[in-house]
C-alpha cells in the first residue's frame, strides 16, 4: 500500500500504527505512541543506537529533537484535518537536562491552527512530566 | 604534536554512537569552517511517498556539526552540552543526494559558545540551501570532562 493510501486509511480507521511503521526514520529511532481519546503520548524506548555521548551515557540531542519533530507532525495528522504530512517550517528546541539512556516521552499542544500554519509546542520528559528534558516549538505549513 | 582540528573533530564524532548509525563524517575542519556529510540513505527517509529525508536527521546533522566545531575550536578538551537549537527548513531535501553541513563558531565567551550552521545539497553547479540553524552551547569547563573521554580523543579509537 502506498504512503498516501496508508495516510487515507489511518484517517478513516483512526489506526495510525501502519502509517507510522511505514516511516523509515520513525523505525530508525524506534518511535511509538499511544492514544487516549484525543490525547496522544509518544514514546522513544531506550535504544543503544540513539546514544550520542557514550560515557554519560546520554541520548544524542539530535535524536531527542528528531523524536519531538516527528511527534509534532504525527500529532497534527492524528488530531487535525490535515490531509498530507505537514511540512516543518521551523523548530526551536531548548535542552533542559541530559537525556539519560532510558525511555523518553513526549506530548504536544497545538496552540494555534490557522488555515495555512500551525503552531505546536512539544515537551519531552523521562522520569516525570514535571521535570522535562527538553521543550520545543514548531511551525508547520499545512496542505489541504 | 598537538592534534589537528580535523583529527579532533573526527575522533569526537567517532565517540557518538548515533552518528555512526547515520554514517556522519567530518569532511574538513579549520578555524573558519567545519564541514560534515550525511549520506543519503533509506533509513532516514521521513516521507516514503517522496523519499525526502526526515527533518530529524538534519537536526542531528546540524547539532553534531555545531557541537563538533565547538569541540574542535576550543583550546582544551571541553564537552559542551547544547543549550538550544533554532532551525529553519528552507526547502525539502532532494532524495538520493548527500547532505552537507557547514558549521561556524561565531563567538566563544567564558560560559557560552555561539554557532551557526547551514545544510546544503550540491547538484552539478547548484548549491541548494536546505536548512539553517543557530545553536548555543554551554561551557562546563575542561575539568568537568571525564578522563575516559579525554583518552578517547587523545588516543583515537572509537567507542
Amino acid at each position: 500500500m502506498s504512503f498516501d493510501e496508508l495516510l487515507h486509511q489511518a484517517r478513516v480507521t483512526g489506526d495510525f500504527q501502519p502509517l507510522v511503521a511505514s516511516i523509515p526514520y520513525a523505525e530508525l529511532i524506534g518511535l511509538r505512541f499511544q492514544r487516549f481519546g484525543k490525547d496522544v503520548l509518544f514514546q522513544l524506548p531506550k535504544n543503544d543506537d540513539n546514544i550520542g555521548n557514550p560515557i554519560l551515557p546520554a541520548i544524542h540531542g539530535g535524536v531527542i529533537g528528531g523524536f519531538m519533530e516527528l511527534s509534532a507532525s504525527l500529532h497534527l495528522l492524528m488530531t487535525m484535518e490535515t490531509l498530507a504530512m505537514p511540512k516543518m517550517i521551523d523548530f526551536s528546541l531548548d535542552y533542559l537536562r541530559a537525556g539519560r539512556h532510558q525511555d523518553t516521552f513526549a506530548e504536544c499542544q497545538v496552540w494555534r491552527q490557522g488555515s495555512r500554519v500551525a503552531n505546536v509546542a512539544i515537551t519531552a520528559w523521562q522520569a516525570e512530566r514535571v521535570t522535562p528534558i527538553a521543550t520545543a516549538r514548531a511551525h508547520f505549513l499545512l496542505t489541504r | 604534536m598537538p592534534l589537528s582540528m580535523k583529527t579532533r573533530a573526527e575522533r569526537f564524532v567517532a565517540t557518538l554512537r548515533h552518528c555512526q548509525v547515520l554514517g556522519l563524517t567530518v569532511e574538513s575542519a579549520n578555524d573558519e569552517l567545519l564541514t560534515m556529510r550525511l549520506p543519503y540513505s533509506q533509513q532516514i527517509v521521513g516521507n516514503p511517498a517522496t523519499g525526502v529525508v526526515h527533518g530529524g536527521s538534519l537536526t542531528t546533522l546540524m547539532d553534531t556539526a555545531c557541537g563538533t566545531a565547538v569541540f574542535a575550536m576550543l583550546p582544551g578538551f571541553e564537552l559542551c552540552p547544547t543549550l538550544d537549537l533554532r532551525m529553519d527548513y528552507m526547502q525539502a531535501a532532494t532524495p538520493d543526494i548527500d547532505l552537507w553541513a557547514e558549521a561556524r563558531v561565531t563567538r566563544i565567551a567564558s560560559s557560552v559558545v555561539f554557532t551557526q550552521c547551514e545544510v546544503i545539497q550540491r547538484r552539478a553547479e547548484e548549491r541548494d540551501l536546505i536548512a539553517r540553524c543557530a545553536a548555543t552551547f554551554m561551557r562546563i569547563g575542561e575539568n568537568m570532562t571525564p578522563p575516559e573521554f579525554r583518552a578517547l580523543i587523545e588516543q583515537g579509537g572509537s567507542q
